[in-house]
């Protein structure tokens, strides 16, 4: 389980943060905006009294003409550092009276301002007329500079700025305590996650209790692993039951091959001893006391050696095909086409003044154990020529191919062939198709052949016909 | 035909025994032949003890074997030879039923000088007794007695 790059305490953490800073810095500046407006409508309705209050004053040194006394009037604004120029214009709009009073050309208009107010960049400007019982005397003028609003600005900010820091400040600490709420539970959960993955043990639950879907995932995991938990405890069960199954059958199978062993090795020795006793003893018995026998226990006496011989081939067969059964597979490349060269030169002396065409196609390189194989190519051949004895001009044919990822190798014969209603009994043990008369062997060639194609993972089967030749197939996976 | 060399015949079946011995007979080697039925009596002719303490002779010039015995089996015999220098260099030859890889394997590794499958067929085991009988008892020449006695155990 990887380790997560960041916390969900961090995560939730920053959310809050985000939101409640972005809130009080949104709150802060409405709240200057707001601030500031008032402040500006304030400052321009107190200036505007004072020019009113100075109107007042002045109308008499208007009405007069004496610009002294206007002066004077002005001066009063001294006390205020906040206002940096005022004029009086008479009746034609002429400047009457300054403030300062030694105030340069210029620092005032020239001609009165249009009533009302005028923020410029750094100051604020009103003009009022002055007017007594309907006459307008003149017009003042009155200038301030932008110093009080700056402060209160200043201040605002300042105020704000505290209140934000504040604010984040107690919304940290909030934040911080509030989330252990909402993440524990997850991490809780994330902890015994990482225990069952890592640590394969399903017995850890999360018990982590929440009435929000933490809960429920909790919950659900815990049931999970429960499940989880019940299952593998199953499954070690079955397990286990299997092994002992298994144990137990592969001693039972162990006891069986030993018994099979010890069977055969009983077959191999004490069975044959007796024959050779009785073909022994027939034999001396023939010598000794063959000429004052009558032709019929002559005959018997042949017949009584035949059949020991007879059943010492049986035994010799049967205990060649348990060794094809039990004996080691020891697989390597074998090259069919010349191993089938071999056979056929091999079997050339049992076709000696016969007229046998023989036909091997190409034939292919096939993993398998090469002895074995060779038993199966010499009973399949051997079988071929033996059954087309009795045909005139012999042809055995022997041919493979690739089907269904399966080498199929054919030996055809043109010989006596078989029924094919007992084609199924033509593999078995002993089974024979025809009298021992006629084709002589015990039985056991094909069985063998089975064997050791099934060892190999493949098939036997084979095609025929009564007086029209069979067909023997084998194969083998490749 | 040079003189005939002692044979120790180790045969616990009747049977087999007298039809070994009419082999052998018909080729007229069974006058040296000294027939022992189990693998215990074969221990005591070879050691001088029991029934055979007082006999002459040394050792035979071959020990004709069957494997399946009363007592002491033919392999435990054929160990028993081979562990002890006194018999060391005895020629041995298996002469069984038996064809099991095993016994084979077995007689081999234990330092047998033949394994020789009876014939079921009488007239193949006449003449398998024949030849074994011939190459043993004539054509060899079994290691002198010296060689044994030279090693005392």
């Amino acid at each position: 389980m990887r380790t997560p790059r960041t916390t969900i305490g961090r995560k939730l953490v920053t959310a809050m943060m985000l939101t409640s800073t972005a809130v009080l810095v949104l709150a802060g500046v409405v709240f200057v905006a707001h601030d500031f407006a008032i402040s500006r409508r304030a400052m321009v309705q107190a200036l505007v009294t004072r020019a009113h209050i100075l109107a007042a004053n002045s109308t008499a040194a208007l009405a007069f003409q004496n610009p002294d006394d206007a002066t004077q009037v002005l001066h009063a604004l001294g006390t205020d550092p906040t206002m940096t120029a005022a004029a009086l214009y008479d009746g034609q709009g002429q400047p009457f009276a300054t403030y300062p009073a030694s105030a340069k050309p210029g620092t005032v208009p020239a001609r009165p301002m249009a009533t009302g107010y005028r923020f410029e960049r750094s100051r604020l400007a009103v003009s009022e007329p002055i007017v007594e019982e309907g006459r307008r005397l003149g017009t003042i003028y009155l200038e301030s500079d932008l110093r009080v609003l700056d402060q209160r600005l200043k201040a605002d900010a300042i105020v704000v700025l505290i209140a934000v820091f504040g604010s984040i400040t107690l919304a940290f600490a909030l934040a911080s305590w509030l989330q252990r709420g909402i993440a524990h539970p997850i991490l809780a959960l994330a902890e015994v996650a990482r225990t069952v993955s890592e640590g394969k043990d399903y017995s850890v639950r999360s018990r982590a209790v929440g009435d929000d879907e933490v809960g429920v995932l909790s919950e659900a995991f815990d049931q999970m692993l429960g499940e989880i938990q019940r299952r593998e405890s199953e499954i070690r069960l079955l397990n286990a039951d299997l092994e002992r199954r298994v144990n137990e059958r592969t001693a039972e199978l162990e006891a069986s091959n030993k018994e099979l062993e010890a069977f055969s090795y009983s077959v191999s020795h004490d069975l044959r001893a007796p024959l050779r006793h009785i073909d022994g003893f027939v034999e001396l018995l023939t010598k000794h006391a063959f000429a004052s026998l009558d032709e019929k226990a002559q005959g018997h006496l042949t017949k009584i050696s035949a059949a020991a011989k007879q059943m010492g081939a049986l035994i010799d067969d049967l205990l060649a095909f348990s060794r094809v059964g039990r004996t080691e597979m020891r697989k390597t490349s074998v090259n069919l086409a010349s191993m089938t060269a071999d056979v056929i030169q091999e079997l050339r002396d049992d076709a000696k003044g016969r007229l046998v065409e023989w036909k091997v196609e190409e034939l292919p390189t096939v993993q398998g154990d090469p002895s074995m194989l060779r038993l199966v190519l010499v009973n399949l051949l051997a079988n071929a020529l033996k059954y087309s004895g009795p045909t005139k001009e012999a042809r055995i044919e022997v041919g493979a191919r690739a089907q269904n990822g399966e080498i199929v190798v054919s030996v055809r014969d043109n010989g006596v062939g078989f029924d094919p209603a007992y084609a199924h009994k033509l593999f078995g043990v002993f089974q024979r198709l025809h009298a021992s008369k006629e084709f002589e062997g015990t039985g056991i060639g094909l069985a063998n052949v089975r064997r050791i194609v099934n060892r190999h993972g493949g098939r036997t089967w084979a095609e025929g016909a009564i007086q029209q030749g069979a067909t023997f197939y084998f194969s083998l996976p490749r | 035909m040079a003189m005939l060399k002692r044979i120790l015949l180790a045969e616990d079946n009747e049977n087999d025994l007298e039809l070994t011995l009419t082999a052998l007979a018909e080729h007229n080697l069974a006058n040296e032949v000294v027939v022992v039925r189990d693998g215990a009596e074969a221990w005591d002719f070879l050691c001088h003890k029991g029934s055979f303490a007082d006999r002459n002779g040394g050792n035979p010039a071959v020990v004709l074997l069957d494997l399946k015995m009363p007592k002491v089996d033919g392999l435990e015999l054929l160990r028993r030879m081979r562990e002890d220098s006194r018999f060391k260099a005895v020629p041995v030859v298996v002469l069984t039923s038996s064809r099991e890889e095993s016994d084979i394997v077995q007689s081999y590794r234990l330092g047998v000088n033949a394994f020789v499958v009876k014939p079921v067929a009488f007239d193949e085991f006449v003449g398998a007794v024949k030849n074994l009988g011939l190459f043993w008892a004539v054509l060899n020449e079994p290691p002198p007695d010296r060689l044994s006695a030279s090693t005392p155990a």
